[in-house]
């Protein structure tokens, strides 16, 4: 089937659609690229300003750390191999090896077992498998691209972020289980009923919503940092100091993520038919039963998809996060303030970058697997709500 | 759906809200009308050093804070009206600035200078992100069908990166003689600090924001873009629009509900600009409402919090945002209110 001749597009249409695609493409990719790049260079490789030694790294190479052909074709290999594995058979193991009811920590085991034995496999067995090829194979074995991994010890060895990554862990799982089993049920409430007060509270949870957070923050500190003496009166002498707690920051971040939470389940409960809930309640259900043992069974997708929005507000917050926490309390993202601040070398400013990229990483790989969602989720709210 | 179920249901969601948003709110603008300072007292010390033939005495009024039976510095909270938002606004610099003509001279107060950037900003941003949205929205449309999902995860980077990591990772391109800096210089043939100026720094916190929202409103717009009514396009060929036609009054019109929505997030969020002040480090020459407040909590070196003057200008911009709200709420509730 040909197009009609009036669709058709002239060749200076086409290639200038194609050549603005691909200058996105390059704009969007290129600063994150960028820093992967510069993290595993030397200071000097990292800020040079020929971007051809950035790339190649003469500098890192010289000092003794670099990848020779043979390390990079065998690295990609690695690479490919575990990326086919984790889309192949991945699934189908977790497939065999689950019942139903168990699917969900099927996923997060194999996930976790993944990614140790990749990082087992790629940093402590392939180096020394290496090394031994490198020296037998002779020019082929001299490297030729320099790349270090010294930053990432720094930051993840000698400064603890692994730390500072529990305590994200810990903050963005309480974030998002919180507020999904709240916002669900406030957004199957708001969708079923046509009632003014629901409209208000639509409304009113989208001023909240348009309100800065810094707003909000400067009511809290006060209040946070005498919790010991305005609790005393009811908990007595364990009356906890609320500042620099994470549970504290999960509670103030699940408020804060609410009213965008109900606004989204409310538009993925809005497309599951009435009919679902009334023959659910003929056959005698409670509108909880209902709610709990036939709606949510089919509301999964949007669960997800909600579940990771919240999982990137906790993750990505600075700002609640720096002021309510102390230092030994860090998350990641308002850690790493403390390095570009400190910045008084040019290997700060290396570490800086690596610590981005370590933080940076787990967001990729979330984009990779949940495409789909994330799509479906941005456009949730805006066609349909 | 009973009243007694909807509560239920929404109950829990409605306390965290009401306890973690409306309450703070109360508390900030009764905040903002008491100061919490620490009390000093004025007292006279002889300090006496010996010496020939009499030792020297002196005397001296000092004055040193008053310490509770606990050893920490006592405090008193009082009422102070309206002073903490005068202490933001500084009206009478302002107005001396005003009556001067000087716009500099306004531009040395920070709650201005922070109003000014906030508004340009915002103002700026928008029409910028809703053009580079569509455009690219209309050139994935106008690609390979097997091309778009490789294009749509790569257009999903810069969105939902961590907001203070893509500050920081344009700066480094810049900082120094960052690659870009050193192309620019390549380029224009002279020498290049992105960050020695504020105008400068502007312009980069205003390209990182449209690179980190461009592709929210692509993925909304492409969405957009697949239910364009065919029978309508074709008939517009047939009445020989061409193609820019086309896009004018029959594409546009079609996602002009989109537009809005994208324009209303779009102020919320890039009214609260914040991030890019921490991660260009910019507060030298360039701060923002929210950073404001911000700084105004963050302890100073003598580790006290300006909770007092926080909270006013939490007020002030909390104000801020309603008057930038009020044409599109007031817009919602027409067409609610058309719908009944």
């Amino acid at each position: 089937m040909s197009t009609p001749r009036a669709m058709r597009q002239s060749l200076a249409l086409r290639l200038g659609s194609a050549g603005f695609l691909t200058f996105w493409c390059i704009v969007a990719a290129f600063p994150i690229v960028w820093i992967g790049v510069m993290s595993v260079k030397s200071p000097v490789d990292a800020f040079a300003s020929n971007p051809l030694d950035v790339i190649m790294g003469p500098v890192t190479r010289a000092g003794g750390n670099g990848l020779s052909v043979i390390g990079i074709v065998l690295g990609l290999a690695v690479l490919y191999m575990s990326g086919r594995f984790a889309m192949r058979n991945l699934p189908q193991m977790v497939a065999r090896f689950t019942q139903p009811g168990t699917v969900l920590l099927g996923w997060v085991i194999a996930t976790l077992g993944f990614a140790v034995l990749f990082i087992v496999l790629f940093f402590a067995v392939l180096p020394v498998i290496l090394s031994g090829l490198n020296a037998i194979a002779g020019p082929l074995g001299n490297p030729v691209l320099g790349l270090t991994t010294e930053h990432y010890q720094a930051v993840w060895v000698e400064n603890a972020f692994y730390r500072n990554f529990v305590n994200s862990l810990i903050v963005t799982t309480g974030v998002v289980t919180v507020s999904l089993t709240v916002g669900t049920l406030a957004g199957y409430g708001l969708a079923r009923s046509g009632s003014n007060l629901a409209f208000w509270l639509l409304i009113l949870a989208l001023i909240f919503r348009a309100l800065p957070h810094s707003v909000l923050v400067a009511g809290y500190l006060p209040v946070f940092i005498n919790s010991s003496e305005i609790l005393r009166p009811v908990f007595g002498d364990a009356a906890p100091t609320l500042y620099g707690q994470p549970y504290a920051v999960i509670a103030v971040l699940v408020a804060i993520n609410q009213p965008f939470t109900i606004w989204m389940l409310r538009s993925f409960f809005h497309n599951i038919p009435t009919e679902l809930d009334e023959a659910a309640r003929v056959d005698g259900c409670s509108h909880f039963q209902a709610f709990r043992r036939v709606i949510m069974p089919v509301m999964w997708p949007g669960v997800i998809t909600t579940g990771l929005f919240s999982f990137l507000l906790g993750y990505n917050d600075f700002l609640v996060t720096s002021l309510l926490l102390d230092a030994q309390n860090q998350t990641m993202v308002p850690a790493i303030a403390s390095y570009f601040n400190r910045e008084t070398t040019t290997t700060d400013q290396v570490e800086a970058i690596a610590a981005a990229v370590s933080i940076t990483a787990p967001l990729f790989l979330l984009v990779m697997v949940f495409q789909r969602q994330i799509v479906s989720g941005l456009t949730a709210g805006a066609v349909k709500g | 759906m009973k009243f007694k179920t909807f509560i239920a249901f929404v109950g829990p969601s409605l306390f965290m809200m009401v306890l973690f948003i409306a309450f703070p709110l109360v508390s900030v603008f009764t905040q903002s009308f008491y100061n919490k300072s620490q009390e000093f007292e004025r007292v006279e010390v002889e300090t006496c050093t010996p010496g020939f033939p009499t030792q020297t005495c002196v005397t001296e009024v000092k004055s040193r804070p008053v310490l509770d039976e606990n050893g920490n510095v006592r405090t008193t909270t009082e009422f102070v009206g309206l002073q903490a938002y005068r202490d933001v606004l500084e009206l009478d610099r302002a107005g001396a600035a005003v009556r001067a003509g000087s716009w500099s001279q306004l531009m040395t107060i920070d709650f201005w200078k922070a109003l000014r950037f906030t508004l340009t900003f915002t103002l700026l941003t928008l029409p910028l992100v809703i053009g580079v949205g569509l455009a690219i929205a209309l050139a994935v449309n106008n690609a390979v069908r097997s091309l778009r999902g490789p294009v749509i995860f790569i257009s999903l980077l810069p969105f939902i990166i961590t907001p203070v990591i893509g500050a920081l990772s344009i700066r480094w391109l810049f900082i120094g003689d960052g690659i870009l800096t050193a192309f620019l210089e390549w380029w224009l043939a002279r020498d290049i600090a992105m960050f020695a100026q504020g105008w400068t720094i502007e312009v980069m916190m205003l390209l990182y924001r449209v690179w980190h929202v461009a592709p929210f409103a692509f993925v909304i717009f492409y969405a957009g873009l697949q239910t364009v009514n065919q029978d309508t396009l074709e008939s517009a060929i047939i009445d020989g629009a061409n193609r820019w036609q086309r896009l004018r009054y029959v594409i546009v019109p079609h996602l002009m509900p989109l537009i809005i929505f994208i324009a209303l997030i779009h102020l919320m969020d890039c009214y609260r600009v914040f991030e890019e002040i921490v991660g260009f480090s910019s507060q030298a020459h360039v701060i923002s409402l929210q950073w404001l407040t911000y700084d105004f909590l963050t302890p100073d070196d003598a580790g006290n919090r300006a909770i007092s003057r926080a909270s006013a200008s939490a007020m002030l911009t909390m104000i801020g945002i309603v008057l930038l709200l009020i044409l599109p709420l007031r817009r919602t509730w027409r067409d609610h209110k058309g719908a009944h």
